[in-house]
């Protein structure tokens, strides 16, 4: 075969693209914000604890938006708490995710029609990448879409630009 | 000496003193209330925690109402630590006038309570310290809680509306 094959059969040697280092380094540890808004919060911490353990898939929480890459809005956002999550989101370094969590942060969820307070989805200040359904959705379902994250972080690529 | 009063022997004592304040009265409800008038609330209260036989040294809660007929009101659900009794006091005013007399000098938890009321229902507590919003933002337009309320379209480019 080629010559890479007969150079480094024996070495320990991989070969792969630039891009698939990255995204694979990228994916296997997406450090997580810690945004709990409500009882969704309650949820992603019981994925945070031992029967779930959301670090095996290289999620570490964090308090600051300095040193992580994906937000997770978990729970009803107000009016009040939006500009605050659009600055934080702002502070966040590129390549930042999103994943909203709960039915409340997707649209609104039970505060649909008379929630005065409430922002009908967190996608009308910050771009979101998954959603979850559920209110609140179980911890399953929170691992669901955070590999759903990794699988599109994986299909990334430098020259492309991101949706 | 500790004893509990009923709703009676209050409502006759503060009769006998403040007269014509003392509106109506309704004391075999579940929670007997007192009508009192908006401009002797304080007045009325300061006597009703100061005085050694009722000393209602507890304020439960502080509550709006909005009674869609163009009165909005407030409830006071008061408590005493020491005789063991409770009564209800009520006030009302109108949409025009809107302003109330503040009890937060008798039981500093009436501060925010009041400024709860005034956040959700627009009435005005006077002699409040600090009467500002207190869950809404500061630039928010409208009371929520009143039965008329209209949501405000946009708020800092956010729509409101679903």
């Amino acid at each position: 075969m080629g010559l890479l094959d007969q150079k480094f059969e024996n070495s320990n040697v991989f070969v792969t693209s630039l891009d698939g280092l990255l995204n694979w380094a990228r994916l296997s540890s997406l450090w997580q914000m810690q945004f709990g808004l409500a009882c969704c919060a309650i949820e992603m911490m019981a994925a945070s604890a031992s029967n779930f353990d959301i670090m095996r898939f290289g999620v570490i929480p964090r308090a600051t938006p300095r040193q992580v890459d994906v937000m997770f809005v978990a729970g009803t956002v107000t009016i009040k708490m939006a500009s605050r999550i659009k600055r934080l989101y702002d502070q966040m370094s590129e390549p930042r995710y999103v994943i909203s969590m709960g039915s409340c942060s997707n649209c609104g969820g039970p505060y649909w029609e008379h929630g005065y307070h409430v922002l009908k989805g967190v996608d009308r200040v910050i771009p979101v990448d998954v959603y979850i359904p559920g209110c609140p959705p179980r911890p399953e379902a929170l691992l669901e879409g955070i590999m759903k994250l990794q699988e599109k972080v994986r299909a990334e690529s430098m020259v492309k630009k991101r949706a | 000496m500790k004893k509990a009063m009923t709703p009676q022997e209050i409502q006759d004592i503060l009769k006998t003193k403040f007269g014509d304040a003392i509106i109506e009265a309704k004391l075999d409800a579940p929670q007997p209330w007192i009508r009192i008038a908006p401009d002797k609330t304080k007045e009325i209260c300061f006597f009703l925690r100061d005085t050694d036989t009722i000393q209602f040294d507890y304020l439960s809660c502080l509550s709006g109402m909005d009674y869609n007929n163009g009165t909005l009101g407030v409830v006071y659900h008061l408590a005493s630590m020491v005789h063991r009794h409770k009564i209800v006091l009520k006030t009302q005013c109108t949409k025009e006038t809107l302003h109330i007399q503040s009890v937060s000098a008798v039981w500093g938890t009436a501060n925010w309570h009041e400024r709860e009321a005034f956040d959700l229902y627009g009435i005005v507590f006077d002699e409040h310290p600090d009467l500002r919003r207190l869950l809404l933002p500061d630039d928010w337009e409208g009371h929520p809680l009143r039965k008329d309320y209209k949501v405000q379209e946009f708020y800092h480019g956010m729509k409101v509306p679903y």
